[in-house]
């Protein structure tokens, strides 16, 4: 007997592009009871080691499927302190889903659905009956600073708050979540949602600072000096790439960053009720195919403009989930395959008037198995535009490694760590986008578990070498 | 939540703001900016800090009032808070020996050009400033200015203060009699694009300081990218302090200008507000 995959209610197409609520509604509990029952509970579960941070998915199944919903989400906590989050942007179908043994006989389980279902569930029933807020003193009597508040950074804080360390997070920006925040879409990602997962870990005691930018406002030594026993960076991969072809700062050319920057976390979207505006014009350009770049077009279009997205390789080569793309041709949003920008003309003042193109066609694989897309002499063509966007990459952020030379780095400045998130320098660890480049939300979590741990280690030798040099003096 | 500490108006449309956020007070240095916001439904913009009392833990700006949220910053009163002042962010301006440092701004850009000037008159430079003003009442900083500078020329563009012209004339003036090892040029595209072509022709080196748009500050956005000797730099991160010989003005003027349309909805919008309260409170 096979059983069909229950689906996640959505809003209509029609409907939510005139709006930035969220697309996925989510399941009901009969339907995410339903959708549990056709789990196997596999012995050796492949879903599980799918996912990287190795939840166990067959246990919380079962937790739901017998409606222990509190149970299914300690479950998961064991290993995810953001489910909210993973089950609404974890590229599913290569990780946990991917690997589920219902894959090749009908559909795998809705993972994500069903572990999103959970947190949502807890998360309404629970409000205001937050775990009790632990004192701001430390049990251990430590204290470690974390730079930058996105997945990573957050894991890492709640990790050793638990261990019983003080910790202190240290963002840039006005608002603590990292890309979770300003650039993942609101009708991906509420806001609220990770406003609430950041109370949650505020509450387990660790103090987030905003405004501060380490590598100006204060540098890694500072922390140090002001008493912190180690040092997480995950300042991500924020930087935005450019094509570097002519034109490409003409008016109405905006990196994805910038556009996302403005429109989600800005809310330039309800200008000029928020202050922060943004141009989107009638025709709309996006040129690159990951997670990026889609959201930007999802965004323009509800701006009501007409989007097209041009990537270089094929439709099977695009890095973006594939729900959202699936998500985004449903909104109406054209994929234009195999072509490369060259150029952008100028429209006489200053504004970006239209893209010159040209056709790519994809060779052999080579060693790495992938096929690299190569122009097609004398393919070259225009198309008239209003805004253009520019969403092919972004690369690590600078601002600490450049004010600390002791940290090494590699070429593109990714900061250099061991197996266990540990940097050239002593107490100084890492991980996320910034030692990987741009990832997944999961797998930068992940990473700051791993990295978490060997903090932990660090600290406690640390203190007990101390101790015993006091021992010692003291005798 | 930042307080504000004081706020005095200088001249008509430019206000000297304190502000009270000590981390900044304690590490910025002459050249760099902030990056600031009012509250949640506020832009986050730049501001130079003209002055800094690292014991208080102040930071002073002026501020022009062009539009909404420099509006909205120039009628704060002091005990009033912003939500957000992240900084310093921006290279420190090169304060090193170079001779005879001419520095050129107009109006309210003195007050940023004011602490680089100190700083390099305290490296051991001769030092001086040429200020362009409208008139007479537009000018601010000259006494801070005249307190260290070897000489200060003052140029009004009806005359009624030092003599009639533009900065970049009195620029031209200074350089014809007297040489110049660095020019810093501090002010308007245009008038820093001048001051440039001045400084070249009396084989001066020249820095300018570039007001390109800017959201974040940290260089995850790329609003505020300027071509510099062909090169795409960002003006946050690696600036705001560029060779002027080598920066393209005319595209830097044509991005300012980006959001015209918006800027204007945005401070009709704001101006009907102040009305209605206005009104309200006077009946
Ligand atoms: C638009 C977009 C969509 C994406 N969609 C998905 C998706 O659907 N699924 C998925 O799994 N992944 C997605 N990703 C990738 C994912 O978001 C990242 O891999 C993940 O956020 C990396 O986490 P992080 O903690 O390493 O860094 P980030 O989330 O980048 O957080 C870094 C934080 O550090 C702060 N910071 C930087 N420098 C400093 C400094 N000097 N001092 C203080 N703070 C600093 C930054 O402001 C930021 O808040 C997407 C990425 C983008 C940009
Ligand atoms: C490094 C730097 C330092 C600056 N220092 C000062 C200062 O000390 N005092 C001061 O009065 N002004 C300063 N400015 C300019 C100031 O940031 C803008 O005037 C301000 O953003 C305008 O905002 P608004 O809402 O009042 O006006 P808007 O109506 O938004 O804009 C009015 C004008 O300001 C420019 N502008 C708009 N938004 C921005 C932005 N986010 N960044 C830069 N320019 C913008 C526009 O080109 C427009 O011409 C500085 C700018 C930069 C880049
Ligand atoms: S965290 Fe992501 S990969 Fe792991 S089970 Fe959840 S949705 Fe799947
Ligand atoms: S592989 Fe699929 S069916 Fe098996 S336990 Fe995992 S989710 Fe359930
Ligand atoms: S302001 Fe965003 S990169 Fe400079």
């Amino acid at each position: 007997m096979k059983r069909k995959r229950v689906r996640q209610k959505k809003q209509h197409p029609g409907e939510r592009i005139k709006n930035f609520d969220e697309v996925v509604i989510g399941y009901t509990e009969k339907d995410a009871v339903e959708e549990a029952r056709r789990c196997l509970q596999c012995r050796d579960a492949g879903c599980r080691k799918g996912c990287p941070v190795e939840i166990d998915i067959p246990g919380f199944i079962k937790f739901i499927k017998e409606r222990e919903f509190g149970l299914a989400l300690e479950t998961i906590k064991k290993n995810n302190y953001l489910p909210a989050v993973c089950g609404r942007v974890c590229p599913q179908e290569v990780q946990c889903e991917g690997r589920c043994i219902l894959k090749k006989k009908q559909e795998p389980i809705s993972i994500g659905g069903l572990e999103r279902f959970v947190a949502d569930y807890m998360l309404k029933r629970m409000p205001g009956q937050n775990p009790p807020i632990v004192p701001q003193v430390s049990r251990t009597g430590k204290k470690a600073a974390v730079i930058g508040s996105g997945p990573a950074g957050l894991t890492v804080a709640a990790s050793l708050s638990e261990l019983g360390h003080s910790v202190t997070v240290f963002e840039a920006l006005h608002e603590p979540g990292g890309v979770l925040v300003y650039g993942i879409p609101e009708f991906r990602l509420p806001k609220k949602i990770i406003k609430k997962e950041v109370e949650y870990i505020k509450s387990l005691g660790v103090d987030i600072k905003v405004d501060v930018v380490i590598g100006k406002t204060l540098f890694i030594k500072d922390l140090f000096d002001m008493g912190f026993d180690a040092v997480f960076i995950a300042t991500g991969a924020g930087l935005p790439k450019f094509l570097g072809i002519p034109g490409e700062n003409l008016n109405q050319i905006y990196s994805g960053n910038e556009f996302l920057f403005r429109i989600n976390f800005m809310k330039a979207y309800m200008f000029p009720e928020y202050d922060t505006p943004v141009n989107v014009g009638e025709r709309v350009f996006v040129i690159g195919g990951g997670n990026v770049a889609v959201d930007c077009a999802r965004c323009a279009r509800r701006m009501g403009a007409r989007v097209t997205v041009l990537y270089r390789r094929g439709r099977d080569e695009m890095p973006a989930r594939s729900e959202e793309i699936r998500h985004a041709v449903e909104e109406g949003i054209e994929f234009r395959y195999l072509v490369s920008p060259v150029g952008f003309v100028d429209d006489g003042n200053g504004n970006v008037e239209a893209v010159k193109c040209i056709k790519m066609q994809l060779n052999d694989p080579d060693r790495t198995g992938r096929r690299r897309p190569v122009p097609v002499e004398g393919s070259e063509f225009v198309i008239e535009a209003d805004t253009v966007i520019i969403a092919i990459g972004q690369s690590p952020n600078l601002l600490v490694s450049v004010a600390t030379p002791d940290l090494e780095v590699s070429g593109d400045g990714v900061i250099k760590v061991d197996g266990d998130g540990r940097t050239s320098m002593k107490g100084v660890f890492a991980a996320g986008d910034i030692t990987t480049g741009t990832a997944t939300v999961i797998k930068a979590m992940g990473a700051g578990k791993i990295a978490a741990r060997a903090m932990h280690e660090y600290i406690e030798r640390k203190g007990n070498g101390r101790k015993e040099i006091a021992g010692r003096n003291r005798t | 939540m930042y307080e504000i500490s004081d706020n005095k108006q200088l001249a008509p449309g430019y206000n000297l703001l304190k502000i009270n956020a000590p981390l900044v007070a304690a590490r910025i240095e002459p050249g760099q900016f902030v990056v600031l916001r009012i509250d949640e439904r506020g832009e986050r913009i730049p501001m130079t800090v003209c002055d800094y009392d690292r014991e208080e833990g102040i930071i002073s700006m002026v501020v022009h009032a062009v539009g909404k949220t420099t509006k909205r910053l120039s009628i704060l009163k002091p005990g009033e808070k912003i939500l957000n002042v992240a900084g310093p962010l921006g290279v420190p301006s090169a304060i090193k020996k170079y001779g005879h440092v001419a520095g050129v701004c107009r109006q309210g850009t003195a007050a940023a050009l004011y602490p680089i000037m100190r700083a390099m008159k305290e490296e051991g430079n001769r030092v001086t400033v040429v200020i362009g003003a409208k008139s007479r009442r537009e000018i601010i900083f000259e006494e801070e200015m005249r307190a260290f500078c070897d000489r200060v020329i003052i140029k009004t563009d009806d005359g009624s203060a030092g003599s009639r012209g533009y900065a970049v004339h009195g620029l031209t003036e200074l350089l014809k009699e007297d040489r110049a090892d660095l020019v810093m040029a501090i002010g308007p595209t245009t008038m820093m694009k001048t001051a440039s072509k001045i400084a070249i022709a009396h084989g001066a080196k020249v820095l300018v300081s570039l007001g390109a748009i800017m959201l974040d500050g940290t260089g995850m956005c790329g609003a505020c990218r300027v071509t510099v000797g062909r090169k795409t730099r960002f003006a946050c991160v690696q600036g705001p302090e560029f060779d002027g010989s080598l920066v393209d003005f005319d595209e830097l003027k044509r991005r300012q200008r980006m959001y015209l349309k918006a800027e204007k909805i945005s401070l009709q919008a704001f101006e009907r507000e102040k009305e209605t309260e206005t009104q309200k409170t006077d009946r």
